[in-house]
């Protein structure tokens, strides 16, 4: 039936977990859509048919509606669309709401290519590796205008912006070759934008991933575009250190867990803090990027205001790097991730 | 008709009522009286040339798109000359066809007739309405010669701030053109208060005139955020201010939230009137009085006020909070439930009627058919998760023309057949006006269906180069197009016609009990040659007569 249903309406395959929990909305949408359009078409022609005219000045009676009728009017549509609405919604929470255990993926938009970068260290253009039946997230920003990261396949789309973080996740359930589109107009080859997604089985990517770390030149797919070149060699980690030092962020964050000028960074990651203003926010990747271009916005009670924006002194790649950074730094355990098979 | 913007030509045929004042067309029949016309009338027919035109050139467009998407690689044109061309095509469609072509031209025309008025509230303000529209149309025309933006009729930023492209007269264009809409709506919403004929209670008056009420205070209100937004995008543009620049402190999204705040009740300013017309029609043709009055009124009202509520839906994938992107999905909903209640409403008004299959009830059928199907699409998009994987996709394109082409245009043309003999006083061919009709449903199904379809599939809009699984869809689509092409020059061809030599149409050819069929066909520059008193509703079928009552005046 799911087969069938998805045949005739055109949908891609299903390759993720949220494809197949969206499509079953998608059929019963469109069901009734194609029922309700169909009887209110039919329900004229069948009038039309009934009541004809048949003489020029034919009398007609005067029909008012009862209240019964009219709230059935109101009733009936209320009630499929709040169920349309109760069920997308449910689905939608599920897909803005990555799990903790999700990999991490940069991905950064630009005319007209997708770059990829992995915060083990490697980095990638057009073609995004990933391995299956693992959750995988990404986190989207933009060099220049505005981009959409769409996986017909996984039924996901989410637009990457200059200047922030924007995320969205997937696990890809069938091992294949997955076109990306960008689905919001940027210009001139806005249709020759395209990416692809590559999943692989778990141990495949592992081994590709190791085979990256290792610096193997020759199996690397970047390719050196000056203006965002990323080192390869070196993690995303290692290189937010380097960046905390030369950007000077270290002169008042410290990375030991006491307070200086500004918060530690130690913990920081997902820390749950009050503003100045009395305000909860959780130190996530768009909070830490905001931060960082926007330090006034969202300043932790206890701070004062003082740090300077670092908009347009750092590149996107840098961003991510920091943020990686901030991410490794944990007293309770090191999360510099691993492969979990394959060896260095 | 298109042809002819002064109908100089016009020769009074010799079943003309010979005494009694001349009507509105052969008042002055020099350009200049009709370029310093205040008739409302008047102003009407210098509308609905000028949104012809813009329907000519947007329609040109149009099949340019559908050309040059026959083949998945370069078929016709380049790929900056394609994205210039669904620019134009989406600007001159939006602004210079649909806002203005039901109420500035239906509007003017009836809603002081149905008022049982002799003009609108502001006749001069009516005719500047007319020449901002024109200045504005113009400066929009002359970038796309000169250059044409190549943004998308939506200018989302920083894109449309940062392309090579020339931007600005069209921005600078489209913002006049909002100054022309909203002196529109602020005549009608005055008039309504304050010119109704005595006896024409709010529960009397004509459902097409709350649905321009409710339209005129969309126009009101929505529009100078358009006009301001536009505003910012262009000195944006020309000055490089860095407000929608992220690197300079600006937010590219807030651009979307103030342009939609505007354009998703523009969608409304758009379908209401088409509401109020089939409204009218379809209780002419059943000769029944429309069921559940009330409801289909306030329902007018309710679109107007929830529709500045929803503006949100368009962000589900912006990054915009996931308890932001359910309430906007919700209040989506409730504009599905208004215009459901009118759905029905109206397809309860023909049970236990007197149908009469004319030209306009086809229309009417059709504008049933795509407003729930593209209606019903439309709360599916609403529908968040759903949204995720159609948003920006040929499944929106295919939704919105489904709303925008096939319903308001269906409506459109259910108003240009249905008072044609009262606007020219002359009959047309009833035979290829069904001809045309049937031909223009087919062609809108055999156009945007594969467009959902594509949709689904994957096809992200505004893709010059695709790939080629998608071919068969898209050939579909272009013959689809070329049906609807056929449909229209007929339609051109038998109104011409008509406006030549057609028949005389006597008063009230439908046998309707609306108002404005009450006046000579065409009606007098004075609209009535009396005092008009309202007896009773424009829907009462159990009168033999309109229930307004004509007293000449005592000279």
């Amino acid at each position: 039936m799911n087969e069938f249903l998805r045949t005739m309406l055109f949908l891609p395959e299903q390759a993720s977990s949220f494809a197949e929990q969206v499509d079953q909305l998608h059929y019963f949408v469109i069901i009734t859509t194609l029922i309700a359009s169909t009887a209110v078409g039919m329900g004229a022609i069948f009038f039309f048919w009934r009541y004809r005219r048949r003489v020029q000045d034919q009398k007609t009676p005067h029909v008012e509606p009862t209240v019964l009728i009219e709230a059935l009017f109101v009733a009936v549509p209320l009630l499929f669309f709040v169920s349309w609405f109760v069920m997308g919604f449910k689905d939608f929470i599920t897909l803005s709401t990555p799990p903790r255990e999700a990999m991490d993926v940069y991905v950064m938009g630009k005319q007209w290519m997708w770059k990829f970068a992995y915060p083990q260290g490697p980095n990638s253009i057009s073609t995004l590796r990933v391995p299956a039946d693992r959750p995988v997230r990404l986190l989207l920003t933009s060099r220049d205008v505005i981009h959409s990261f769409y996986v017909p396949a996984f039924r996901i789309k989410q637009d990457a912006l200059p200047g922030r973080y924007t995320q969205t996740w997937f696990t890809a359930t069938r091992p294949g070759r997955y076109p990306v589109f960008c689905a919001e107009y940027c210009g001139l080859t806005h249709s020759g934008m395209i990416g692809e997604v590559v999943v692989l089985p778990g141990p495949e990517f592992d081994a590709w991933l190791a085979d990256q770390q290792r610096g193997l030149a020759d199996r690397q797919d970047a390719q050196d575009v000056r203006a965002e070149r990323v080192e390869p060699e070196g993690s995303m980690v290692e290189q937010g250190r380097v960046l905390a030092t030369s950007q000077g962020c270290t002169r008042c964050h410290s990375v030991d867990g006491s307070n200086h000028i500004g918060p530690t960074w130690l913990d920081l990651y997902r820390r749950r803090e009050l503003t100045t203003e009395g305000k909860a926010v959780e130190a996530d990747e768009p909070y830490l990027t905001e931060s960082m271009m926007d330090p006034k916005a969202k300043v932790v009670s206890g701070f004062d205001p003082v740090m300077p924006s670092f908009r347009g002194r750092l590149s996107p790649p840098e961003v991510a790097a920091l943020v990686e950074y901030i991410k490794s730094l944990r007293s309770d355990r090191v999360v510099l991730p691993t492969p979990r098979r394959g060896k260095l | 008709m298109s042809t002819a913007p002064v109908p100089a030509s016009f020769v009074p045929g010799p079943e003309d009522p010979a005494p009694g004042p001349p009507h509105y067309l052969k008042d002055g029949t020099t350009v200049r009286s009709w370029l310093l016309t205040v008739d409302h009338k008047r102003i009407a027919i210098l509308y609905l040339v000028s949104v012809l035109v813009g329907l000519f050139l947007g329609g040109m467009f149009a099949m340019a798109l559908r050309l040059e998407l026959l083949t998945p690689g370069p078929t016709i044109m380049d790929a900056l000359t394609y994205n210039r061309m669904f620019t134009l095509h989406g600007v001159t469609m939006i602004f210079l066809f649909m806002i203005p072509a039901i109420p500035a031209v239906f509007g003017n025309f009836f809603l002081p007739i149905m008022l049982g008025a002799k003009d609108v509230a502001f006749p001069k303000l009516n005719l500047l309405s007319w020449y901002v529209y024109v200045i504005g149309g113009a400066l929009a025309l002359w970038g796309m010669v000169h250059g044409g933006a190549d943004t998308g009729w939506t200018f989302y930023t920083p894109y449309s701030t940062t392309t090579p492209t020339k931007v600005l007269p069209i921005l600078l264009g489209a913002s006049i053109i909002g100054f022309s809409s909203i002196l529109t709506g602020l005549n009608f919403i005055v008039s309504i208060h304050t010119l109704r004929a005595p006896g024409l209670t709010w529960t009397r008056m004509p459902l097409f005139l709350w649905s321009l009420y409710g339209t005129s205070i969309i126009q009101i209100l929505a529009t100078p955020v358009l006009t301001l937004v536009l505003l910012l995008v262009a000195t944006e543009a020309a000055f490089g201010f860095g407000l929608f620049d992220p690197a300079r402190g600006g937010d590219p999204v807030m651009f979307q939230h103030l342009f939609w705040f505007y354009s998703h009740p523009a969608v409304y300013i758009m379908v209401l009137p088409a509401m109020g017309v089939i409204s009218e029609t379809i209780s002419t043709f059943s000769r029944k009085n429309i069921f559940g009055y009330r409801m289909v009124a306030f329902s007018s009202l309710g679109i107007a006020f929830v529709g500045f509520f929803t503006w949100g839906h368009h962000l589900f994938v912006s990054g915009q909070s996931t308890f932001d992107a359910g309430a906007f999905g919700i209040l989506s909903m409730f504009v599905g439930v208004f215009t459901a209640i009118k759905v029905f409403n109206w397809v309860a008004t023909l049970y236990k009627g007197a149908i009469s299959f004319k030209t306009p009830f086809a229309y009417i059928c059709g504008f049933l058919y795509f407003l729930v199907f593209g209606g019903m699409t439309g709360v599916a998009v609403a529908t968040v998760s759903l949204d995720v994987h159609w948003h920006d996709t040929y499944f929106v394109v295919a939704h919105f023309h489904f709303i925008m082409v096939g319903a308001v245009m269906m409506a459109f043309l259910a108003g240009l057949h249905y008072w044609f003999p009262k606007m020219f006083g002359k009959t047309y061919h009833e035979g290829w006006g069904l001809v045309a009709a049937s031909l223009i449903v087919l062609g809108f199904n055999a156009t945007f269906i594969p467009q959902f379809l594509l949709g689904n599939a994957g096809m992200p809009r505004r893709y010059y180069a695709y790939h080629e699984s998608f071919q068969a869809l898209n050939v579909a689509s272009t013959a689809g197009a070329t049906l609807l092409l056929f449909g229209f020059v007929i339609i051109a061809i038998y109104l011409v016609l008509a406006f030549r030599f057609g028949g005389p149409a006597g008063p009230n050819p439908w046998g309707s009990r609306g108002f404005e069929w009450v006046t000579a066909s065409p009606p007098i520059t004075e609209n009535f040659d009396g005092e008009v008193e309202v007896t009773g509703t424009p829907y009462d079928y159990q009168e033999d007569q309109p229930s307004v009552r004509v007293t000449p005046e005592a000279e």
